[in-house]
């Protein structure tokens, strides 16, 4: 078993994420202005897992993109691991994973790991054992030298999870991950995550439509509305750490999702009072 | 995952004569009936050979023909080799400098509408009679703008969720141009060589027709043609018509080894 640590030199910070009063205004100024997000107060310790979810155009994808320095704030103040999210991107302070893998169809499996490394300058024997390591994290050694187009998109998906893991971040922020993925290979994956993170006690913002993933795998869910995107709850999921098949058919897991589910509703019913068509 | 490998490797080769076999076909009856029809109607030689006569002509005159086709696919060559490495080139450059590029864009599109084989002309009289250069430059120019075009294309049309990523790793513009912006533009590149590598040896025929030495497969075309030996004249065209697939095969073999992933991708 390879350890799995932070990189030496790496800094704790007391938060991973701390984000005050943070906004973000789209074409501000011009007739088509949109307020993405307004006013958002979010700390994510170290070695917490976060789910967001949020009706579409709530922010949540937004707030991710803020988080990865992807888009710039227009408004408020953001950490990230103790520093501004633009140093935290160009220390490669976090990882990063999407609902298309995103994987680089010319290269195989472990040179699609073994990019972000590349881009930091590792040499060739370090960056095969990382990817080594990574590969078996994610139980696929036997792919090594497959290319992507060989693999079904759950294996894909693990691929570009390991990618976003190889440079031992201890943030990973995940974008929808397993949203285009059948429901079976859906929940393996979400299990297959709360695996990988117990082991490498990565710290993770995970955005999501889907309720029961959203209770599965966070230790808090953010409910976001939109118009403008905001945060308009924050439920405590209380289900411990270890977490298996039968959390899914858990009375407290239950309780949750309804938690969630109703505060969902609110939001929904907010909007319908104020006349607002919502897609 | 190596059993679903095998089985394509094991179809493909079944696969490549179920797709070659029509169009062959086709081409037999196509010579079939031309050669029936000039029986039958007792269509005169120095109006349309047979099929069968040119294959004579091409056997009796196979030097001739070589050594046209030689002259005629070296100048394609040749210029197909410049004008690739200059789009290519310059569509990189360019990729670097927005400005540029929306520059050059519609001023590619408007010269390759030009029918600009009248520029060998003019380049005939700048270079030396028994010189092939401004053939060659005519191949260059026309075949540069093809690849231009489609390079730069390629460079611009990038997955977003690729570009994400690169950003995420903080990737310096010069490393996104060679981790993700060259291999996704070496599809398009390779679809550019195999639009352009016919199109080269028709430039470098056509080429032919407006003076400068006469020991290329369009000066002998235009010459024999014209006369009573139409049977040799269209030994010539035979000649410029194998070139040409010459020219097809190499591209398409070029692209089958060096974009691999392409292969796949094409056959779902």
């Amino acid at each position: 078993m390879t350890q799995v640590a932070p990189e030496p030199g790496a800094t704790a910070a007391p938060f991973a994420v701390e984000a005050l009063g943070l906004g973000k205004v789209f074409n501000p100024g011009s007739p088509n202005q949109v307020d993405a997000l307004v006013d958002i107060d979010l700390v994510v310790k170290p070695g917490e897992f976060v789910s967001l979810i949020g009706p579409s155009g709530c922010g949540k994808s937004t707030l991710l993109r803020l988080f990865a320095d992807l888009i710039e704030p227009t408004g408020g103040s953001l950490t990230v691991n103790g520093k501004s999210a633009h140093q935290a991107r160009l220390d490669q302070d976090y990882g990063m994973a999407f609902q298309q893998s995103g994987l680089f169809e010319w290269r195989s499996v472990e040179r699609n790991i073994e990019l972000p490394l590349e881009l930091k300058g590792w040499d060739k024997a370090k960056r095969k054992a990382r990817s080594t390591e990574m590969l078996e994290l994610v139980q696929l050694t036997d792919f090594a030298t497959h290319m992507p187009w060989q693999l079904s998109g759950g294996m894909q998906q693990r691929v570009a999870i390991a990618r976003a893991l190889a440079a031992h971040p201890q943030l990973l922020l995940m974008d929808e991950p397993f949203g285009a993925l059948d429901e079976m290979t859906r929940e393996h994956m979400q299990a297959e995550l709360l695996r990988i993170c117990a082991r490498t006690g990565t710290t993770v913002v995970f955005v999501t439509h889907s309720i029961p993933e959203a209770v599965y795998l966070a230790d808090r869910v953010v409910i976001m509305s939109p118009r403008p995107g905001r945060i308009t709850e924050i439920v405590d999921v209380t289900l411990g750490r270890d977490r298996d098949e039968l959390t899914r058919e858990a009375s407290e897991f239950f309780e949750r999702v309804t938690q969630v589910r109703e505060a969902l509703r609110g939001i929904e019913l907010a909007a319908g009072a104020r006349g607002i068509e919502d897609r | 995952m190596s059993l679903a490998v095998q089985r394509t490797d094991s179809t493909r080769a079944r696969q490549l004569v179920s797709a070659a076999v029509p169009p062959l076909v086709l081409g037999l009856v196509f010579l079939a009936a031309w050669q029936l029809w000039v029986e039958v109607y007792d269509v005169k030689p120095f109006i349309i050979p047979k099929p069968t006569a040119i294959w004579q002509s091409l056997v009796d005159n196979s030097d001739l023909v070589w050594k046209a086709s030689w002259v005629t696919g070296v100048n394609a060559f040749v210029g197909l080799v410049c004008g690739a490495v200059l789009g290519f080139g310059l569509a990189v450059v360019t990729n670097r400098f927005r400005i540029v590029s929306e520059l050059i864009d519609p001023l590619a599109v408007t010269v390759a509408a030009v029918p600009a084989v009248v520029i060998v002309g003019v380049l005939n009289n700048m270079y030396a009679l028994d010189s092939q250069i401004g053939r060659r430059i005519m191949v260059s120019i026309a075949v540069f703008f093809i690849v231009f075009v489609q390079v730069a294309k390629g460079l611009r049309q990038n997955d977003p969720t690729q570009m994400e990523l690169m950003r995420s790793y903080a990737a310096t513009p010069r490393q996104t141009l060679r981790k993700v912006r060259l291999p996704n533009a070496l599809p398009f590149f390779f679809t550019a060589i195999g639009t352009a590598a016919p199109i080269a040896v028709i430039i470098a025929l056509v080429s032919e027709y407006f003076g400068g030495t006469q020991d290329g497969l369009g000066s002998k075309i235009s010459g024999t043609l014209n006369g009573s030996n139409k049977a040799l004249g269209f030994a010539y065209v035979v000649g410029g018509s194998i070139v040409g697939l010459l020219f097809f095969a190499g591209s398409a073999l070029l692209e089958y080894v060096v974009v691999p992933w392409r292969r796949r991708r094409r056959s779902r």
